[in-house]
């Protein structure tokens, strides 16, 4: 696999493959901190992010490698009208392998065309976001011991929810899924994700969390993101459409599990980080490692 | 009605009757030097009604136009009078070139020289979509 922009370019096999080297990276680290030894890894953020970028860094110097690049566009060439088939036809010589994230809808696409080292998709627009799928699935199968036979319930801008939209292909592949996609009528799931990845029996759709939440194996939050708006009203609008509480965690099941890809604003109140249900930040811990596996594979490294 | 016979050149036939305009402006036929004629609602068993285009000028035909505004389209490719070739189009996989993404988010809007890009996603439905941000082509 040369590049990772969608998050199907891994087959169901890879993803196991890679979850699998991620636990042992877990279990034994110290086998792992040389892997990379030399090996730089750049960073591409023309989009601002904490979580992604950090996670990324974070699993390069924990194999050994090294890291650079910029996190916004506004410090890179790209606010001097660079273009991203540019930038990325310079960097290929100065790194070893590419993290991008762009708010343009393909740019990693555009950018791996053009790459003579790999390229992995950190998130583009509101399209996809592939590593943040790599990461829940690890997530689920700690949490949950399985992929197949679970009812995901995905809540809150499935419109323009990349991780979202990734998750669903991602976990439409397994047997006995079935998916609630819970979001007010503007921000409701897009048609390619539908057409390409759901069947008519296997999701419906609502508005109403507390309708949805006792059939829930899992539950999926989403922050409306201020960023895809185009207009302020809107966002403010539907900004607050859903917020988990501890008295809404009562209907669901005593061991469905709570994701979100963080940043959280305020659609799960902090009241129900206490509750063992609530997995975000496991979650979020588990995005370094599946990172290391990934770059491992990518850069055809052996351990 | 009569129209010369075409010496070197294209007839295409089977077109579905009222595309024939769309074609001759997807191919910008109106910056051609030689004769172009336009038949509408020319009669066929097959069809009912049908556009005929012929094209009296070797001229390098994008085959993929022609399967996207019209599938089941057939060329006649002449030479010296005579027809060499039939080809067969139907819906292309892909589209280069031929359709801009509207999707205000699509790095096509920005990113300066690089192919539009669409691919078949629903033959049934003659549904294209953008290869880099997946938003489907509006239709024809």
């Amino acid at each position: 696999m040369k590049n990772l922009i969608n998050i199907l370019d891994l087959s169901v096999e890879e993803i196991d493959e890679l979850i699998a080297v991620a636990d042992d990276i877990i279990a034994n680290p110290e086998k792992y901190q040389e892997a990379c030894r030399h090996k730089v890894l750049a960073t591409l953020f023309f989009e601002p992010s904490t979580r992604t970028r950090l996670s990324f860094e974070s699993a390069m110097l924990h194999l050994g490698g090294s890291v650079l690049g910029f996190s916004e566009a506004a410090s890179s060439s790209a606010s001097k009208g660079e273009s991203v088939a540019d930038t990325i036809s310079v960097v290929s010589g100065y790194a070893d392998i590419i993290a991008m994230r762009h708010p343009k809808e393909g740019a990693p696409l555009v950018a791996a065309s053009r790459a003579t080292v790999p390229v992995i998709n950190a998130g583009d627009g509101g399209h996809f976001h592939p590593t943040q799928t790599l990461t829940d699935l690890l997530t689920i199968r700690h949490e949950k011991g399985r992929f197949d036979n679970l009812t995901v319930g995905l809540c809150g801008d499935l419109k323009f929810g990349r991780t979202v939209h990734s998750l669903i292909a991602a976990m439409s592949r397994y047997t006995g899924v079935k998916f609630v996609l819970i979001s007010p009528e503007e921000l409701k799931l897009p048609s390619f994700v539908k057409q390409e990845y759901l069947a008519a029996g296997n999701y419906r759709q609502t508005t109403s969390l507390d309708e949805a939440l006792g059939e829930l194996d899992i539950l999926y939050m989403t922050r409306v993101q201020k960023e895809r708006f185009f207009n302020e009203e809107d966002y403010l609008r539907l900004k607050d459409s859903y917020i988990l509480t501890p008295e809404k965690m009562k209907l669901a099941k005593s061991d469905m599990i709570v994701l979100h890809p963080l940043p959280r604003v305020n659609e799960i109140s902090t009241a129900v980080d206490a509750d063992p249900r609530a997995a975000y930040f496991r979650q979020a811990a588990y995005g370094k490692y599946i990172r290391m596996a990934l770059i491992l594979k990518m850069l055809e490294v052996r351990v | 009605m009569n129209i010369d016979s075409i010496k070197n050149g294209f007839v295409i036939d089977h077109i579905e009757a009222g595309k024939a305009m769309r074609i001759y402006e997807m191919l910008r036929l109106g910056e051609l030097d030689c004769q172009v004629a336009i038949i509408k609602n020319a009669h066929s068993t097959k069809m009912g009604k049908k556009d005929i285009i012929k094209i009296d000028s070797a001229i390098d035909l994008d085959l993929d136009v022609l399967g996207y505004v019209s599938p089941h389209i057939t060329v006649d490719v002449i030479r010296d009078g005579v027809r060499v070739e039939k080809k067969h189009i139907e819906l292309p996989d892909t589209l280069t070139n031929i359709l801009r993404c509207k999707n205000p988010r699509c790095i096509t809007t920005t990113e300066q020289e690089i192919p539009h890009i669409f691919r078949l996603a629903n033959a049934e439905k003659r549904e294209y979509r953008c290869v880099y941000c997946d938003t489907k082509a509006s239709s024809l």
